[in-house]
């Protein structure tokens, strides 16, 4: 396994890409890994093509450049691979995640990736488990499958208390969440 | 403590634990989460600061200077254009020798409008009289915070801790955390040796200075300066020894037995650490020197430390606009030259306005310097990373 290892999330202005960003790096943390969460900063708009980026590893990272050739990469939202190239910089060893409707081949074939491909509709699971078309934390789960860097049972723990400490007056919101993490983690297909 | 923490968090954390008197902040991107942050802190009754909401950062720094004269420990952050508005106020504070504590993010200067990450502000502000101390992630801002109180109050002369905007300020990262009590033990409760509203000890503040003893009190500033060095390696020293973390004037790695060396601040001075092991690994003896303390300047020890070298090239993160070099590489070639060592150095300027630098722009400068320890030549002097010519 490389030292390090990268990611780019792909998504849209207020599908929070950046938040699972930052919930993947601290979930890493929690099983003693040091990480980097970091959002690129441009003009920002509700639905506007947005990424953030994390950095894991087993030893400190001293790191502090942008990251143009990730690992893997996490696509939040299906439509942005007709406008953004997704792929760039991801080396046929690395892999890739989309939410989408279609199973990995049909994905495989659209994104014209050599690489692995996974599929998950996360935006059924974000709906069917709390309510909302909100792809971020199932998308989280379906790659702590694909990256196999974490242990899932650690990250639902924290991910609880990270949870629990933002919405405290919403708890109908943090066991959709988590519910969907652990489901999107067990139904990813690729 | 491990935890994970952007750079504002980590500022706006050290800033919870020192619980200074007053805190006079005007909010400006990316510094605005300190402030924030530090504003939530006091209204859910964390801290005991009186929280001065201002009109502009001329005003917080104003007020900053009035408190902190009235006998308060004083607080700040500020970035960028919100500095520059402090310009006229950073050299009172100083002039005064008053302890203030800014928590800097280093943000490109206008125009053009940009909000990203270089070190065009506080390099404008070099010469105000303030001790500078930059910081290469996290760990180092929040480490730092806690040392500059310390510093400011012993040295009597305000300090600016940086980070550098987005790169740090919004980079979540793991970092360290001193338990509550431990930093409030070691920063030790402030006890002015004048203040104005020590009504027992009436003196006179900020009076007219003519040519009968202006010179005598600016002499006596830059005597601080001097001064200070003593301190700053005081309290690191202290902090090491609580704490259990190195920090001095500069950062050296793998720099005593190396041939070639980048001299840089901040954060591109890790991304440099990763490419010197990949070179180390090559068998090409690479290191580097980040200074933590620009001012005051260590010209005699950063000389030293770059003596046995064979060539420099310095990186840096603003400009000068002088038809010449950029700030450090000035700083660095005359610590060079007034210590008679002569050694060739070349400048790179990088980063302005956020451009990213990345392993293979700090790659080709090591690559350059390998050629330039053989033939003892600068071909260029003054050049470029990164950016369209």
């Amino acid at each position: 396994m490389k030292d390090i290892i990268e990611i780019r999330w792909h998504g849209r202005g207020g599908q929070g890409a950046k938040t699972a960003a930052l919930l993947f790096a601290e979930a890493a943390l929690a099983t003693g890994k040091y990480i980097q969460g970091f959002p690129e900063y441009g003009p920002e708009r509700m639905g506007a093509p947005v990424q953030a980026f994390n950095r894991l590893s087993d030893k400190p990272i001293t790191l502090h450049c942008g990251i143009t050739n990730p690992d893997f990469v996490v696509v939040l939202d299906p439509t942005l691979i007709k406008t953004v190239d997704v792929i760039a910089g991801l080396a046929d060893t690395g892999a890739i995640i989309v939410n989408t409707e279609k199973t990995a081949a049909e994905m495989k074939k659209e994104l014209n990736f050599n690489g692995k491909v996974f599929a998950i509709n996360a935006s059924k699971i974000a709906k069917e488990c709390f309510g909302k078309e909100i792809p971020n934390t199932p998308m989280m789960g379906a790659l702590v499958k694909v990256t196999k860097f974490l242990d899932i049972n650690g990250v639902l723990e924290d991910t609880t208390k990270k949870l629990q400490k933002k919405f405290l007056h919403k708890p109908e919101i943090i066991d959709g969440n988590i519910k969907s993490i652990k489901r999107a983690y067990d139904e990813i297909s690729g | 403590m491990k935890v994970a923490k952007t750079g504002n968090e980590a500022m706006a954390e050290a800033m919870r634990q020192i619980n200074p008197d007053v805190v006079a902040a005007y909010p400006i991107t990316p510094a605005t989460e300190i402030v924030m942050i530090f504003s939530q802190f006091v209204a859910d009754g964390l801290v005991d600061t009186e929280y001065v909401a201002v009109e502009s950062e001329h005003s917080a720094m104003s007020a900053c200077i009035g408190a902190s004269a009235a006998g308060a420990r004083v607080m700040t952050s500020t970035s960028s254009q919100g500095l520059a508005l402090m310009y006229e106020m950073l050299y009172i504070a100083a002039g005064l020798r008053l302890p203030i504590v800014i928590g800097e993010v280093n943000r490109a200067l206008s125009a053009p409008i940009n909000i990203h990450g270089d070190h065009s502000d506080t390099m404008g502000a070099r010469d105000s009289g303030w001790i500078q101390i930059f910081s290469e992630n996290s760990q180092e801002a929040y480490d730092s915070m806690i040392q500059a109180i310390l510093i400011s109050e012993r040295a009597k002369l305000p300090v600016m801790v940086t980070t550098d905007g987005f790169i740090i300020s919004h980079c979540l990262e793991v970092i360290d955390m001193i338990p509550d009590s431990d930093v409030k033990r070691f920063i030790g409760e402030y006890k002015p040796e004048r203040f104005l509203l020590d009504i027992k000890k009436p003196y006179t503040l900020g009076a007219i200075d003519l040519q009968d003893y202006y010179f005598e009190h600016k002499m006596q500033e830059a005597e601080a300066m001097k001064n200070s060095k003593k301190i700053i390696m005081d309290v690191a020293a202290e902090f090491n020894k609580s704490f259990g973390r190195e920090y001095g004037f500069f950062e050296k790695y793998k720099l005593d037995d190396a041939d070639i060396a980048i001299v840089c601040l901040g954060s591109a001075a890790g991304t440099t650490k990763v490419v010197v092991d990949e070179l180390r690994a090559k068998g090409i003896k690479a290191g580097l020197l980040k200074p933590r303390v620009f001012r005051p300047f260590p010209y005699k020890e950063i000389a030293s430390e770059l003596s046995k070298v064979k060539a420099i090239s310095v990186l840096d993160r603003s400009d000068t606009y002088s038809a010449y070099a950029g700030p450090v590489f000035t700083e660095i070639t005359s610590a060079l030259y007034s210590s008679n060592i002569q050694i060739p150095v070349n400048n790179y300027i990088y980063g302005l306005g956020g451009r990213d630098i990345g392993i293979a722009d700090i790659t080709k400068v090591f690559e350059e310097l390998v050629g330039i320890s053989k033939t003892k030549k600068v071909e260029r002097l003054i050049g470029y990373i990164g950016v369209r010519e």
